[in-house]
């Protein structure tokens, strides 16, 4: 194809973001447009229909599932309490009646005269939605949740797993490529979204866990060691609900590789500032990719442009991007940045996984790789000098602010 | 909608809008006949930012108007019609399985049965289904709601009882959707759909118990009986419901759309479609696979029954780490004829999964791809031999000879050594820098016994051939015969084990090339000359304990199909065993590739 796909990372030192944040089911809203929201403020608040549980009355009582309504001592959408009698035979002559009694306290939401089943509802349980993003409530979802923004620095990694956390941000290495082993970090890290520089070990990520951290972004892991934190093997890159008391992000990749020089940088020039990160990653429809954000001042939106108006059900991911994007294609000038000769490029593929350099040339004509594939390439220009013929498909644009 | 007459249309444009490519294909009538003249493509653009899919189409089609010449969109990027004199198309048709593709949840009384009944519907409608529901699926209730309650399918077939059976089971399952309340996938604006095709009696309960919460559609009953199964109205809605809901939400589609000659298919139906057109007009028993980034899938046609099967986490990209965890990585290297790293290897399939467009630079990286598809292969087929089964619960009746054969319901009727035609299609089959590597993948996964004509989709046009066969069958079916199949070879492989080194077959072969004779020795397999469009009698004399078709040592005589590859006689035995020693698999991969050069450099 004449346009390869170079999905691209965000790396931002400064960019207007906004996120919505939405009930899973309708609630209440709990702020107002205009206010000033912290990350870990309650935004919005719903109950979740409680667990459902089954009761099979005709079986229980040996009687028809006909018979059964005519039976219930309660009726749908009464309170139950558990051990309260919800249903008896007649017996005989109103003698040896056999009674029911409720296995949960919560609701009847069903009476069965065909299958003879009832069904009954916990309690529900309470969902509160944190704001995620310290910023400003541009837009008020009812019922629903939303719209916060804010200006922000912004990393996104290429793989995380955990869900959201927040904390101050600290570095635990000294440079970009120096892997993070356990010595790097800490009991003063507790609470903090650490940040470290290359591979990161298993060891030192059960260590990060002991001491409390939040989070570890860092620029990768081998394979082995996630799956020993993990404690299973990942098939599919749908992640973001483990419970595992940390989030990991990595923003380059599985094997000895440091974190891309711009990105550790960016991170370490906001040493101490509260950062809100989420390790959820889906890689299928609908791209989701890690993310850090730090919020870096008050917003006021009466003093910015205002956004294009977004759908809120067709905003599959947690965020939205004002401008810009991931997909990348080449030559698709219309459609957003292209690679063009000086772009600089991550080569994401080996023989030359991990390293960066300069486009200098896009030759037009397919040509044949070693491993026998004909494709479209790119000469690129390693930063040692060096200049090596590569895949268009096994470059990722990087974007120079 | 186009009014001209089949026989006035000259150039027919279709896509196919895949969950990463955009594939754009010309179709010019050119002598009196269809062919398939330009194709171009273009990554999807479903997602944000760009979350319009008429952009990705646009900017294939412009690929195949730089190619062709023939200018196809007008200067406000819409689709010039009727074609003239170097621009427009007459027909537009287009398939797609972008934003996930069709994703169902199906229900039934019992798994075996109904559930079954129910779930091939939906595969065979082009869906992916997430989860089967059935009242002995040894789930408690309370565990098949919650389950119920997590996924977000698209739309629900619930089905259940032949007609004039069970109601209560079937009120049931009702019973159990309805206080699960699952969220459509596509926002919370609209009602999710449920098809009801269960006992009819049953439909007045089941629309009670679901109440308005649901977009109910009741069609006929799909196991009216035991012994019949009716799937073709459950279809038909499947894919009513899939225009006016699954795509009316998905971005840019309203627009696409109205740009359309036949409604929009999702890609698996359109593909099922054409094969099923094939297998019939042949009379032959066809397997077809489609091996993708995060799906694999599998379509047969045996005595003209139709069975589609999706893997749906066994692909290339998305998926290709749980192909490893699925398979283990042992039985992915045994097909590595080099000595490799394993952590870097584990490494490189994780990035391989999270940056899935990337394509393989050099040869090892090649060839451990291609190992790697084989065990895709192996395990989607294997999916596929369990589901393509008889019906289950036809009461059957038996005479004494039965008894003997030991044939009961609900067996696979996937025969390989039945099988005629195996057609394989998807990236790492189709763009194998060699045809060798295509077939020797296909073979080792697939194992085909007897004689079995291989093929590959070249650039994987059954999706387009099997929409555009909606509106211009003649036109469908032409290119695909001319352009879309391009013919590897024949591969001949007697079933049984045999000592390595000793007699497998004897074989005569008589072709463009004169008579020969040979031999075949247990483990090996040997590669031989037969050009695209020749044919060759070809005598097989199978030694004791192996069977070439006509029963254990009896010879077998049939003429043979050449192709890119040509002839492949297989004595490496049916199933195939490979050595559990790495180092003595490693040695024999070597003596396979060196013999079929499946990585020799021209």
């Amino acid at each position: 194809m004449t346009q390869a796909y170079t999905p691209g990372l965000k790396l931002a030192g400064r960019i207007r973001h906004r996120v919505c944040r939405r009930l899973p089911i309708p609630g209440e809203v709990l702020v107002q447009v205009g206010q000033q929201v912290s990350a870990q403020q309650v935004v919005a608040r719903t109950w979740m229909p409680g667990e459902v549980t089954l009761l099979n009355v005709a079986h229980r009582l040996g009687v028809a599932p006909a018979e059964v309504p005519g039976l219930m001592q309660v009726q749908v959408g009464q309170q139950v309490q558990a051990g309260q009698l919800l249903a008896q035979t007649k017996g005989l002559f109103g003698l040896f009646r056999s009674p029911l009694l409720a296995p949960i306290s919560g609701t009847v939401e069903n009476i069965s005269g065909v299958t003879g089943q009832v069904i009954l509802r916990g309690p529900p349980q309470p969902i509160e939605l944190l704001a995620y993003l310290a910023g400003r409530v541009t837009e008020v979802l009812p019922g629903e949740g939303v719209w916060i923004e804010a200006h922000v620095a912004l990393v996104q990694g290429i793989f995380g797993v955990g869900g959201e956390a927040y904390g101050p941000i600290r570095l635990a290495c000294q440079k970009p490529d120096q892997p993070l082993e356990p010595e790097c970090l800490d009991q003063s890290m507790r609470g903090a979204v650490v940040v470290g520089g290359g591979r990161v070990s298993a060891k030192a990520l059960h260590q990060a866990r002991q001491l409390g951290i939040s989070a570890i972004v860092t620029g990768g892991i081998d394979d082995q060691d996630l799956r020993e934190f993990l404690g299973y093997d990942l098939g599919v890159a749908i992640t973001g609900s483990e419970s595992l008391g940390l989030t990991l992000i990595l923003t380059e990749g599985f094997g000895e590789i440091g974190m891309q020089e711009r990105c550790w940088r960016l991170l370490s020039s906001h040493e101490g500032r509260l950062a809100a990160v989420n390790g959820a990653t889906q890689i299928r429809a609908g791209v989701i990719r890690p993310e850090v954000v730090i919020p870096l001042d008050d917003f006021d939106p009466k003093t910015q442009p205002s956004f294009p108006k977004i759908d809120p059900a067709e905003a599959s991911t947690p965020s939205e991007w004002p401008s810009g994007g991931t997909a990348l294609p080449v030559g698709a000038g219309a459609s957003g940045p292209t690679l063009q000769v000086g772009s600089l490029v991550r080569i994401i593929r080996a023989p030359y996984f991990g390293q960066v350099g300069r486009v200098i040339d896009l030759p037009p004509m397919p040509q044949v790789l070693p491993s026998g594939v004909k494709t479209r390439v790119a000469e690129v220009q390693l930063s040692d000098g060096s200049r090596v013929i590569v895949p268009r498909a096994n470059l990722e644009w990087i974007e120079e602010n | 909608m186009t009014e001209l007459a089949p026989e006035q249309i000259t150039v027919i444009l279709a896509t196919d809008c895949g969950s990463t490519t955009t594939k754009a294909i010309l179709i010019e009538k050119q002598a009196g006949h269809y062919r398939q003249t330009f194709r171009g493509e273009a990554p999807t653009t479903v997602e944000a930012p760009l979350a319009d899919v008429t952009m990705g189409v646009r900017n294939a089609v412009r690929e195949l108007e730089d190619l062709s010449g023939r200018r196809l969109l007008d200067p406000e990027g819409r689709l010039i019609r009727p074609a003239q004199a170097g621009q427009g198309c007459d027909i537009y048709v287009s398939t797609s399985s972008a934003g996930g593709g069709l994703q169902m949840m199906v229900a039934g009384v019992i798994r075996e049965m109904t559930a079954s009944s129910a779930q091939r519907a939906a595969l065979g409608a082009g869906a992916i289904v997430m989860d089967v529901i059935a009242t002995n699926d040894r789930r408690r209730p309370h565990e098949q709601i919650q389950r119920i309650r997590e996924l977000r399918p698209d739309m629900i077939l619930l089905s259940g009882g032949t007609d004039g059976g069970t109601v209560e089971h079937v009120v049931q399952l009702a019973e159990w959707i309805a206080p699960a309340r699952p969220q459509p996938r596509f926002g919370s604006q609209y009602k999710l759909p449920i098809i009801y095709a269960g006992n009819r009696d049953a439909a007045p309960l089941v629309s009670q118990t679901l109440g308005n919460q649901f977009a109910l559609a009741v069609v006929p009953n799909l196991r009216p009986t035991l012994e019949e199964e009716n799937l073709g109205p459950a279809r038909e809605k499947i894919h009513d419901l899939f225009l006016e809901h699954v795509m009316a939400h998905a971005p840019g589609y309203d627009k696409l759309l109205q740009w359309v000659d036949a409604p929009i298919m999702p890609t698996p139906a359109a593909v099922g479609n054409i094969l099923q057109q094939i297998a019939q007009q042949e009379g032959i028993n066809v397997l077809g696979v489609d091996i993708g980034g995060a799906t694999t899938d599998v379509f047969s046609v045996f005595d003209g029954q139709f069975h589609r099967t999706v893997s749906a986490n066994l692909g290339m990209s998305y998926s290709i780490s749980n192909v490893c965890a699925e398979a283990g990585l042992e039985a992915i290297l045994r097909w590595i004829p080099l000595e490799m790293d394993i952590r870097e290897l584990r490494n490189r399939i994780k990035n391989k999964m999270i940056r899935p467009t990337t394509i393989p630079q050099t040869l090892d990286d090649l060839v451990f791809e291609q190992a790697v598809a084989r065990e895709a292969l192996r395990l989607a087929y294997q999916q596929h031999r369990q589901f393509a089964v008889s019906l289950r619960g036809v009461q059957q009746q038996r005479t004494v000879g039965d008894l003997f054969a030991q044939k009961a319901s609900g067996q696979t009727i996937i025969d390989p050594m039945r099988l005629d035609l195996l057609v394989g299609s998807g990236g790492v089959l189709s763009h194998a820098p060699r045809m060798e590597q295509t077939a020797a993948m296909l073979i080792d996964a697939f194992q085909p016994e007897g004689v079995t004509r291989l093929a590959k989709d070249s650039i994987f046009m059954m999706p387009h051939l099997g929409v555009l066969a909606q509106v211009h069958a003649q036109a469908a079916l032409e290119v695909f015969e001319r352009d879309c199949l391009i013919y590897l070879g024949t591969c001949v492989a007697p079933r049984g084990q045999g000592k390595p080194g000793s007699l497998c077959f004897r074989y005569e072969l008589d072709g463009p090339g004169g008579a020969q004779t040979g031999q075949v020795l247990a483990g090996q397999w040997r590669w031989l000359p037969l050009g695209l469009g020749q044919t060759a009698r070809l005598r097989i004399e199978p030694a004791r304990g192996w069977d070439a078709g006509a029963g254990s040592g009896r010879s077998v005589q049939t003429l043979v199909h050449g192709g890119t590859v040509g002839l492949v006689l297989d004595g490496r035995g049916r199933p195939l065993m490979l050595p559990a020693n790495p180092n003595q698999a490693r040695t024999l991969m070597q003596q396979w590739v060196a013999e079929a050069r499946l990585y020799a450099t021209e």
